[in-house]
This record gives C-alpha cells, structure tokens and sequence, in this order.
C-alpha cells in the first residue's frame, strides 16, 4: 500500500479522496486501493486506475466521477484502465475495512479464512450487525460479484462479506 | 495486422462472450434467488473479461473496428468460441454442468495463460483467473450438491453430463493460429491441459456419486465456426439491437 500512495500527487490526494466508489459510498477510491497513480503533467492529470472485478459496472462511473472532481478544481485530467498488476482485496486499506464493516459489509478475512468460511461453511465470518460469528453463507454470489452473502443465526440479520481476492 | 494473434484473440474470447451471454439468459429466470444472482455475476465477469480481451483484438486489427464491432456485427461462422459454451439451458443442470465442465478448462488455460510472452494477455489471464477460480467453485460445488442430492437431481445431472461430454474434446482442438501463437510463445498449447482436466472432473463427478460417461465419438467444429443448430437463435438475440439500431449506445 505504501508504493501505491507514493505514486499520487499531493495535491491531487485531497481531490480523489472525495470520490467515492457508487456501488459502496462510504469508501473514496483510494481506501479501495482502486487508484494505481495520479500525476500532473504540464497541467494535465493522467489517473490511472484499476478495477476490481474485469465486470465492475461501477470503473465507467467512477472514471467520470474523477473527471468531474478534478474540472471542479480547475484541472483538465484523463483516466487510464490498467489491468496489470492485478487489484486484490489486500489493498483496501485498515481505515477501509473498517468504513466496511460500519456499513454493513464484513471485511475480506485472509486467503485461507475465506475459502473455509465460504466452502467448509466455518463460522468464522463476522456479522457485521450483532457482532456474533454464527453466520452461514446463503450464497457466494451477493449483491456485486466481489460480495457474497451471509446470514447471522443469532441476531438473524442477513449482511454482505466481501471476498477475498488474491 | 498480426493476423494469428487476432484470431487467437477472438478465439479465447468468443468463448466469454457466448458462455455469459447464455448466462445473462437467465437473469430474472434463475431457479432461485442465489443461483439467479450467482449466474449473473458470472455473466458480468465473463463480459468484463470479454471487453479486455475485443479491446486488444481491435488494436491489433488496427483499422476502424472498435470492441463493439467485434462483439456484435460478425456473421455467425466467424465466431470461433467452442460448441460446449453455445449448448442452451435446457433446465439447471445442464446450465451447471455446461458451467462446470468449462470453468475447469477456464482455470487450467488462465493459469498457464499468465505465462505467455504477450504482454496484454498476461495481465488480462492475471486478472481473470483470480474471478474464475471463484466460478470453478461454485460450479463445483452444486455439482456435488445435486449429484449427490434426490434422485431426481442425480437422474437430472448424470443426464447433463452424458449430454454435454461430447463437447469437452474440443477444448483441447488447436486452429492454425493457435499453433502459430503457441510456436512464438504467446499461447498456451491446451494438449497439455487434457489430462489434469480430466482427473479433476473425474474426482468431482465421483464424489458427487455420479458416472463419468464412456463415450469414444466427440463433436467439434465450433473453433473453426461451424456451429450448432442453437447457434444461430442465441446470436440473433444477442445482435439485435445492433443490428436493427446500428451505432446505438447506451
């Protein structure tokens, strides 16, 4: 995450801060790890970011979206997709996970964790309203495809888990 | 324009895009719920996947075409994609059979895809591989759980299966361009995939408690684009739009 921050421009963090991801509004796109660098090059700011899934509906959006926070603060700027190397939910920042969690998304557990969660069926993935890890997996497909979704048996509450994707 | 590598190009992706357009038939029609959502999202990652893949093949061509163009203005006999991916969904086993048998094949390919010396490809078979291995167990996974299910399920899978085997050695068939592509490097030679595709089917199957069809005579003829009679419905379907609005957007 370190290399990742280093590769935006101080004075375009504040900006792409405030863009968000539309399909998970209370993350900005950079604690999603979704901007791979932002620079100025004679008063023109290249983006580049990265998607998700290859299927997220949300890049095209998002792309726009920065282009209209950076016009707002008197910059002509352009996004680039890159593919390589390839996003994983390692780089969702700790401030991230934990803005998930608040919105009622359990946070991606580690490679290992999330195949037993989602194929031994573990109790071991968090409910995100009741805290309890008594949760069954109901499908491994949710409401996005980088989510699937879990029921807590105690509290009864039905809530989204993010995949872990490496 | 690199011709072989075009066709090569088209030849991965047809499959993406035929395979998530039958899968995108079942949007609002799954079984229930989960299988609906699920069959869907597969859908969207197999389109996304399909976009990187046409993007690349338009630059390659290096003319007008862009990724629309390619994706919904060729007549049926160039499109390239396996006769496996075209077989329709008659009822959900053979949708999760068919998803199955080529989610195996998909993961093995991508695998030994993010070894090629083309640049592009690589990073696109990096990506993708990472969303297959979540299809391959989800298709895995409802194997088992209707193979070794009611009698009803098992009847209904071993069906799918003696039905859809015919067209899993063409998976394994290589075009001309293939063998160019293979020869420089860029792609991967799929005979050396057939064995380890078969030993983890075969592994499923058992303990889904169903039989692994015995069968000598395999239909081909998809990689060169002579298709199955279902073909043609699926195609008309999926070009409409372009074709009655040319240039629409969305």
């Amino acid at each position: 995450m370190a290399i990742l921050e280093l590769n935006i421009d101080k004075r375009l963090k504040p900006i792409l801060e405030k863009v968000s991801d539309p399909e998970i509004p209370v993350l900005s796109i950079l604690q999603m790890g979704v901007v791979r660098s932002a620079h100025l090059f004679d008063g023109k700011v290249i983006v580049k970011i990265t998607p998700t899934y290859s299927g997220c509906p949300a890049m095209d959006v998002i792309g726009e979206d920065i282009n209209k926070a950076m016009e707002e603060n008197g910059y002509k700027s352009k996004v680039e997709l890159v593919l390589s190397p390839a996003w994983t939910t390692d780089w969702i920042t700790e401030k991230g996970r934990n803005a998930l969690a608040k919105y009622g998304i359990a946070p991606p557990l580690d490679a290992l964790a999330d195949k037993a969660a989602l194929l031994d069926n573990k109790k071991i993935v968090k409910c995100t309203n009741c805290g309890s890890t008594n949760t069954i997996v109901v499908s491994q497909f949710g409401s996005t495809a980088c989510k699937a979704l879990f029921k807590c048996e105690d509290c009864k509450e039905p809530f989204d888990y993010f995949k872990c994707l490496k | 324009m690199n011709s072989s590598l075009y066709k090569y190009i088209l030849g991965v992706a047809d499959n993406c895009l035929i395979l998530g357009q039958r899968l995108g038939e079942l949007c609002g029609h799954g079984p229930n719920l989960e299988t609906d959502i699920a069959c869907t999202n597969i859908s969207l990652d197999l389109f996304g996947q399909v976009r990187s893949y046409y993007q690349y093949a338009a630059k390659v061509a290096g003319d007008n075409r862009t990724e629309d163009d390619i994706a919904m203005l060729r007549p049926e006999r160039e499109y390239v994609n396996v006769l496996l991916v075209e077989q329709p969904n008659t009822d959900f086993a053979f949708t999760i059979v068919r998803q199955f048998l080529f989610d195996v094949y998909h993961y093995l390919f991508l695998n030994e895809l993010q070894k090629s010396k083309d640049e592009t490809l690589h990073a696109i078979a990096r990506k993708s591989s990472k969303e297959v291995s979540y299809h391959l167990r989800f298709s895995s996974d409802w194997i088992k759980r209707l193979g070794d299910g009611t009698e009803e399920s098992h009847n209904k899978m071993q069906n799918a299966f003696n039905e859809l085997w015919k067209y899993t050695d063409e998976l394994f068939h290589l075009t001309d361009a293939d063998l160019d592509m293979i020869s420089q490097g860029i792609a991967v030679d799929t005979r050396g995939l057939k064995g380890e595709y078969y030993s983890i089917i075969t592994e499923v199957i058992e303990e889904a408690k169903l039989k692994t069809p015995d069968l000598k005579y395999f239909q081909k003829g998809g990689k060169l684009g002579v298709h199955t009679e279902h073909f043609g419905y699926l195609l008309s379907e999926l070009q409409y739009m372009q074709r009655a609005y040319p240039k629409m957007q969305w």
